[in-house]
């Protein structure tokens, strides 16, 4: 038993599992139910938003037209580009084209430092305004009560999401340094895939907050 | 004369540094069993100063603040550092791969990261006793939480982190339930106390991040006052129940299906009998995860929620004892015709049978709309619960850790003795909360520093009945501990059991089997085949001088 497993035993697979196959199902498997941890924790947020809207719609209409909607909408197109792009470092490494993996990671963390970059562009402008959450609001031409609600709601799911994204380029860094190195080929790619499927999570979830916050009535 | 493997999980290989940095899941699990030990101590003893400043009317010793931050440390160590995480990462953690045949869980690095992240949590918990501990109770409600002077925040942040923990150990045992399983062992041949597992895991990797986001939310509004919960910044603090509840009444169920696991278990082995409908306990357990997302708004009866939300919860909270009662029922049924051994977990089992039910059904009752308003906050309230989590949970937990402990340790404890101190367990618990529940509706609200010269012999006694059980507990530890060392050994398969933890040795190889088991029969499969055991000898013995 012991002789047949020492074997076949690649590198890159755990004492534990049985085969190669097994493991980056259940890595992936692990990553899915990740990925709905994730979906739940921003559920929250979701949540207060949606009962916010309803109790004071006339608030988030007024407060909303404060968002610039091109910066919103030029870090969608960033990301949604972003998404393309690590979707070929996967297809690239399953053909064996570890140089191409490690161009299509680099362009992907890339998109993801732009987006951050315009987000810091939005946020200063916001706090130069006093556009604030929470006690820290002092802006004084939005018409209706708490105002502020709006921006702490703002500022939750998108700072949030913003950690996400530092997250993913820290993620997509690792695995782009791992691939540099000749640690994956098309037998063992699973940690791309992983980063992958995490970067679509992110993508996905801005997809979601851009309409919510940006283009309200 | 058995002897005790030379090698195996607990001296290969040796020094504190291969335990802090160990991947095996059997070590993890010790390391995480020594954790809520020590956590259960500390909510113990915070339990018994509770009871002996409640021993008379009025000031007895501690100031009414004191008091308060006493009974949040109580509640929260009890719950976010003692009950969640004991069945699941601690005997979860190391029975599991063991009954599947598996060699470790799906992700060891990530069980590992669990048990750190549970002792930073940990830390976030001892350091808020110095900083001036919540005073909030464990369900950290706002308002009152946003105003308090007491370190919210440290104990939130200990919250959140021990969420994750929780997280990481559900994360990997879906994955290990799915995808490590020995060949031949198909989903109706695991052990029901896998089936426990698995669905405390679902519940723990959907409820959990829910409990994180609320907690950053009451954070920030502390530091920032986001006026999200405060209702001076516009805020609504019935969402924040909404909120917590969506996670903490899950939790409840996080808390008890992995106890119902280890009963069904523990019925069955002891009593040397199929149990009685297997699929039924499988599905209900996976029933109760269902319908423990659907009825968290019954905690909020008198907290403003609208009549008709209220009704709807009402009737759903029913739901929960459907289920609840299918398990129970089988139990019973299993007992019947068994050869019944009334061994030391057996009897846990059997004072799980009657605490719980006590407690399931003044469950129901509380969950009636209009007798919950009554009731709503009074100690029925606490004793409910009590019974639920200490009758059920801990009793489940303590019947678990005498079933695997010569498992996991090669050596028996003195069973005369652990008999007896199951008694005094089951008789102290009783003391200390059955009269709870006549004090609770009779109108003694819970949480109270002080209360009516009325109600002074039942609190007396429940002081006295908590002492008892303190008692319990010392001698407990003690022979528990003196068994590690002293204990004659157990051999493999002491209860005959027909899961495969008990084909592997005790305690059990490094890599848990020699070779891969193969599963040849079910692991309650007592109509076929009747294993081999120390106490099937007695049995025959006895039989034959009859």
């Amino acid at each position: 038993m012991e002789q047949t497993h020492a074997a076949d035993h690649p590198k890159f697979l755990q004492h534990h599992f049985v085969n190669a196959e097994q493991q980056s199902e259940a890595s992936k498997f692990g990553l899915w139910i990740f990925l709905l941890t994730e979906i739940l924790l921003f559920g929250g947020l979701f949540c207060a938003y949606a009962i916010y809207r309803a109790w004071h719609p006339d608030v988030f209409y007024n407060a909303h037209r404060y968002l610039d909607v091109t910066m919103g909408a030029t870090n969608t197109a960033v990301l949604i580009f972003s998404s393309l792009t690590v979707a070929l470092s996967i297809r690239s490494i399953q053909l064996d084209k570890p140089k191409q993996t490690v161009i299509y990671l680099a362009i992907t963390i890339l998109c993801a430092a732009t987006f951050m970059v315009i987000k810091y562009f939005e946020y200063s402008h916001k706090f130069h305004l006093g556009l604030l959450p929470g006690k820290f609001y002092t802006f004084q031409g939005i018409e209706g009560s708490n105002p502020h609600v709006f921006f702490s709601i703002y500022f939750m799911m998108t700072g949030l999401h913003g950690l996400h994204v530092l997250g993913g380029m820290f993620f997509l860094g690792w695995v782009m340094y791992k691939t540099i190195k000749g640690a994956y080929s098309s037998a063992y790619y699973t940690p791309v895939e992983l980063g992958g499927l995490y970067w679509h999570l992110v993508d996905l979830i801005w997809i979601y907050l851009f309409p919510l916050l940006y283009l309200i009535g | 004369m058995i002897a005790i493997p030379e090698k195996n999980f607990l001296n290969e290989p040796r020094g504190l540094k291969s335990w802090l940095v160990t991947y095996d899941h059997k070590r993890i699990g010790l390391m995480y069993f020594f954790g809520i030990m020590f956590f259960f101590m500390l909510g113990g003893i915070f339990a018994m100063l509770l009871r002996l400043e409640l021993f008379n009317p009025g000031k007895d010793f501690i100031e009414a603040d004191t008091y308060n931050q006493f009974f949040t440390l109580h509640g929260a160590i009890m719950i976010f550092l003692f009950i969640i995480p004991s069945i699941p990462a601690a005997l979860g953690n190391i029975i599991l791969p063991l009954q599947l045949g598996a060699k470790d869980v799906a992700f060891p690095k990530l069980n590992l990261a669990s048990w750190y992240l549970y002792v930073i949590g940990a830390m976030f918990f001892i350091a808020s006793l110095v900083a001036g501990a919540a005073d909030t109770g464990w369900t950290f409600y706002t308002p009152y939480s946003i105003q308090t002077s007491t370190a919210v925040i440290m104990t939130g942040t200990g919250v959140f982190i021990l969420g994750f923990s929780s997280i990481f150990t559900g994360l990997n045992f879906i994955v290990t339930i799915h995808k490590l399983r020995a060949p031949g062992l198909t989903w109706f041949k695991l052990p029901l106390f896998v089936w426990g597992l698995y669905a405390t895991a679902i519940i723990q990797v959907l409820a959990t991040p829910v409990i994180g986001i609320t907690l950053v939310l009451l954070i920030l509004e502390r530091v920032a006052g986001i006026g999200i919960f405060d209702p001076a910044l516009g805020g609504d603090p019935v969402l924040f129940q909404h909120f917590f509840w969506f996670y903490s009444h899950p939790a409840v169920y996080i808390m008890i299906l992995p106890g119902m696991g280890i009963i069904s278990e523990l019925i069955s082995v002891h009593a040397t009998r199929k149990i009685f409908g297997y699929k039924p306990i499988a599905y209900s357990s996976l029933g109760i995860a269902l319908i423990s997302f659907l009825v968290w708004g019954h905690h909020m009866f008198t907290s403003g929620q609208s009549v008709f939300a209220a009704m709807v919860f009402s009737f759903l909270t029913f739901f929960v004892g459907i289920p609840s009662g299918i398990k129970v029922f089988n139990w019973v049924a299993t007992l019947y015709k068994g050869s019944i051994r009334f061994t030391t977990p057996m009897l846990y089992a059997l004072s799980f049978l009657i605490l719980f039910s006590i407690g399931g059904f003044t469950g129901i009752v509380l969950g009636t709309l209009s007798i919950d308003v009554h009731l709503h906050d009074t100690y029925f309230v606490v004793a409910h619960f009590h019974y639920v989590m200490m009758g059920g949970t801990v009793i489940a937990l303590l019947g678990g850790i005498h079933h695997w402990w010569p498992k996991i340790w090669g050596r028996m404890y003195n069973e005369t003795i652990a008999k007896i101190t199951c008694g005094i367990i089951f008789v102290g618990f009783n003391i200390t909360f059955f009269n709870q529940f006549i004090i609770g509706a009779k109108g003694m609200p819970r949480r109270y520093y002080d209360y009516s010269e009325a109600f002074h012999f039942n609190h007396a006694f429940s002081s006295i009945g908590a002492w008892l059980l303190g008692l319990g507990f010392v001698i407990m530890a003690i022979y528990l501990v003196h068994s590690i060392f002293k204990g004659k050994p157990a051999g493999d398969n002491p209860w005959g059991g027909l899961s495969l933890e008990w084909e592997t040795t005790s305690p059990p190889d490094p890599h848990n089997f020699h070779s891969i088991p193969v599963v040849e029969h079910g692991p309650y499969d007592y109509d076929k085949i009747i294993p081999k055991s120390a106490y099937q000898d007695e049995l025959e013995k006895a039989k034959a001088t009859a």
